[in-house]
C-alpha cells in the first residue's frame, strides 16, 4: 500500500520510534515519538541529561522539546556517521537512562490571583461556571510538566490544566502584558517571563523574576521541571 | 556610561537598520533563547580576519547601508558583504580591504545596489555589553547590541581594545565570499532533505526541488518567507507536534509555501520540515533581496559536510596581504575596487573604469 493514500495517523504510525535524523550538516534529531506525551517527553529529558553528561566535544547545543531532542554538533570535529552511532548508543539504553533519572525539580511561584494583577479572573470563573476562589483551587492545586521552553526567552509549555477552567484566548490581545502574568488559553496554562503582547486569559502575576539575563542560569523554570503555583494575599 | 578612555564612535545616520552582531548566542536554545547573530557569517568572518579581529567579535549589520558615523580616534576598519558605495571624509572606498579613519573622520554609506546587507569591522570589534555569552542584538526579544535595538541618531558605541598587528591595506587574495556576489540573480541552494521530509508527498517534494521560488518581501532576519509552487504534504496537514528547528530549516505551514528560518528565529516551531539549508550556503541568504529567486538542489549530509570542511579549509589558508596605501588612490578619482587576481600575483586597482597596477607585499601580521 503506498504511503500517500494512508490517513495522517496510520502515516505517522508506520514510522518506528525512535529515530535518528539528520538536521542538516550540523545537527542530528531524535525523535522519541510524535504525540505530547508524559512519559516520552521524560525519555527525552532523561536522554537529555545523559548526553549533557557524557560531555561528547564535538556537541554544541541539545534542545529538548515535548518529543524529540535536537543535538547540534561541529562537523568539523565528528562526522554525520559518527555520530549518528554514538547517539544511537544512548538511544539503546534508553530505559535504563530513564530509570537511572531523578525526580523532577519543583519550581514554586506565589501567585496573587485577580484584581489589577488576573484581570481576567472573574470572566475566567464566568465562563467555567464555577466561583473565583474555585478556580483558584484548582488552577493552584496542581503541579505542571515544562514539556519545553520555547516561543520566547524562558517561555514554558506547561501541561496538565484542569480542562474545567480551560478558556479560549481573549478577542483581542492585550498590547502589552506585564511580566509574571500566569494565564489561560484553551487548555494550557502558562506565565510570561518577560512584558509581551499577549492574548491569553490573566488570572494573577507573580513577582518572582523568570528570567535574567545577568545570571549564568538565567531562566527560573527550566526543561524537566514541574510549576507549582501557591496563591499569596500580596507580593510583600 | 561611556569610559573616556576606550575608543568609540557616534552615529550621525543608523540607516534603515543597524545592528550589532557577532557569530550569535550559544548554549541558551533549550531555554527559549534565539541563537542570532550575522545572517552572512561569511562577511563577519572575512570582516574581522582583515581587521586582526579574533573570530568571535562583534560587526554592525547594515541593512541597505544609509549609515553615517564619526570616529572618536584613528581606527582600522573594513566593509564587507553588499557594496554600498560607502566614502570616508569623502574618499570612495571599496569592499574587503582595511583602511585607516582618523579622530573625527566621518565614514558614510550610501544605499546598496543589489544584495541587501553591508558589514562593518573595526580593529577591537564593536564593544556593546556581552549577554549570555554573545554581543549580538536581538530584536524580538530585546537583548544585546546597544539596549537590545538597531542603532539609533547619537548613540556612542564603544570599540575594544585595538589589536597591535592592524594595518590598513589588508586584503585576503583568493577569497570572495559567495554572498555579496548575490544580489538579485537566481541562485542554487544546496539543502539535506529532512528531518520531517516523509511528511510530504512524493509530488510536494518534486515541486520543491524542480521549481523556482521567490524570496518574498515579507522576510527578515527571522527566515526568508517564499513565493512558488505549493508544497504538498502527505495528509493535507503541515503541523506537528513542536520540535526544535536549526539556521536554515525549510518549514512548510499550511499555505504549503516554504519558510527558510535564519539567524533570529524561535527555537522551536510546529511546522513540519522539509529540508535543511548545508550551511555553506547560510550565507547567500542572508543577502537574498525580495524579488531574488532560489532553486534547490538536495545533497547528502555527508556532502554538505564536505562543503562545510572544504570553506572552512579555504578560508583558513589564504594568506593576507598587504596592498599600499589603498586611499590615496580614491583621492583623485572614484575607486571602484581594489583587489587580487586568481592567481595571486597580479595586483589592480580599478580608478574611474581603469586598472592600474598597485604594490602588494605579503603582509605578516606582528606578534
Amino acid at each position: 500500500m503506498p504511503e500517500s493514500v494512508l490517513g495522517e495517523d496510520q502515516t505517522r504510525q508506520i514510522r518506528t520510534y525512535p529515530r535518528l535524523v539528520p538536521a542538516g550538516d550540523s545537527a542530528i534529531l531524535i525523535e522519541l515519538g510524535s504525540e505530547i506525551d508524559p512519559d516520552i517527553n521524560t525519555q527525552v529529558f532523561a536522554l537529555a541529561d545523559s548526553v549533557e553528561a557524557a560531555e561528547i566535544a564535538a556537541v554544541v547545543e541539545l534542545i529538548p522539546t515535548y518529543r524529540s531532542l535536537l543535538v547540534s554538533y561541529d562537523p568539523t570535529i565528528s562526522k554525520y556517521d559518527e555520530m549518528r552511532d554514538r547517539l544511537d548508543s544512548f538511544v539503546t539504553e534508553l530505559e535504563a537512562i530513564v530509570e537511572a533519572a531523578g525526580e523532577s525539580r519543583i519550581v514554586e511561584l506565589p501567585v496573587v490571583y485577580g484584581g489589577e494583577d488576573g484581570p481576567d479572573l472573574e470572566s475566567v470563573a464566568e465562563h467555567a461556571d464555577l466561583s473565583v476562589q474555585e478556580v483558584i483551587d484548582i488552577h493552584s492545586g496542581v503541579d505542571y510538566r515544562v514539556y519545553m521552553i520555547g516561543f520566547a526567552p524562558g517561555f514554558p509549555y506547561l501541561g496538565g490544566l484542569d480542562q474545567r477552567i480551560a478558556t479560549p484566548r481573549l478577542k483581542t490581545p492585550r498590547i502589552s502584558v506585564p511580566a509574571g502574568s500566569v494565564g489561560i488559553a484553551e487548555s494550557q496554562t502558562g506565565v510570561y517571563p518577560n512584558a509581551s503582547p499577549g492574548g491569553w486569559q490573566l488570572i494573577g502575576r507573580t513577582a518572582s523574576v523568570l528570567f535574567d539575563v545577568t545570571k549564568s542560569s538565567p531562566s527560573l523554570i527550566t526543561p524537566g521541571s514541574k510549576v507549582r503555583f501557591f496563591p499569596v494575599q500580596s507580593h510583600d | 556610561m561611556t569610559n573616556p578612555a576606550a575608543n568609540s564612535f557616534r552615529v550621525v545616520q543608523p540607516g534603515p537598520m543597524t545592528l550589532v552582531q557577532d557569530r550569535g548566542r550559544y548554549g541558551f536554545q533549550k531555554l527559549g533563547v534565539s541563537v542570532g547573530g550575522a545572517v552572512d557569517i561569511d562577511s563577519l568572518d572575512l570582516g574581522n580576519r582583515l581587521v586582526g579581529n579574533e573570530q568571535s567579535f562583534a560587526v554592525l549589520e547594515i541593512l541597505l547601508g544609509g549609515l553615517e558615523i564619526e570616529f572618536a580616534r584613528r581606527t582600522i576598519f573594513a566593509l564587507i558583504g553588499t557594496d554600498a558605495n560607502a566614502t570616508l571624509d569623502g574618499v570612495p572606498l571599496a569592499v574587503n580591504i582595511s583602511y585607516v579613519a582618523h579622530a573625527e573622520s566621518h565614514l558614510v554609506l550610501g544605499m546598496v545596489n543589489g544584495g541587501l546587507r553591508a558589514y562593518l569591522a573595526v580593529d577591537g570589534g564593536v564593544h556593546a555589553p556581552e549577554i549570555l555569552g554573545s554581543r549580538s542584538t536581538h530584536i524580538a526579544s530585546k537583548i544585546g547590541g546597544v539596549d537590545g535595538r538597531p542603532l539609533a541618531v547619537d548613540d556612542v558605541v564603544n570599540i575594544g581594545e585595538s589589536n597591535s598587528s592592524n594595518a590598513s591595506g589588508l586584503v585576503l587574495p583568493g577569497y570572495e565570499p559567495e554572498s555579496s556576489m548575490v544580489g538579485l540573480e537566481n541562485f542554487t541552494v544546496r539543502v539535506v532533505l529532512g528531518p520531517q521530509d516523509d511528511e510530504f508527498s512524493e509530488a510536494g517534494i518534486d515541486a520543491f526541488l524542480s521549481a523556482t521560488y521567490t524570496v518574498s518581501d515579507q522576510s527578515n532576519r527571522q527566515g526568508l518567507r517564499l513565493d512558488g509552487p505549493e508544497i504538498e504534504s502527505k495528509t493535507g496537514r503541515y503541523d506537528i507536534v513542536s520540535d526544535a528547528v536549526v539556521n536554515g530549516s525549510i518549514q512548510v505551514p499550511g499555505d504549503a509555501k516554504p519558510i527558510i528560518l535564519l539567524a533570529d528565529r524561535q527555537t522551536t516551531g510546529g511546522y513540519a520540515k522539509i529540508a535543511t539549508v548545508a550551511t555553506v550556503d547560510l550565507p547567500k541568504l542572508g543577502q537574498a533581496s525580495p524579488g531574488a529567486s532560489i532553486n534547490f538542489s538536495a545533497i547528502s549530509v555527508e556532502e554538505s559536510q564536505q562543503l562545510l570542511a572544504d570553506h572552512t579549509e579555504h578560508f583558513a589558508a589564504a594568506q593576507i596581504h598587504k596592498l599600499v596605501d589603498p586611499i590615496s588612490l580614491g583621492v583623485d578619482g572614484e575607486l571602484v575596487s581594489v583587489g587580487v587576481a586568481d592567481n595571486g600575483e597580479a595586483k589592480i586597482a580599478d580608478v574611474d573604469g581603469e586598472t592600474y597596477p598597485i604594490s602588494i607585499d605579503e603582509y605578516t601580521p606582528a606578534e
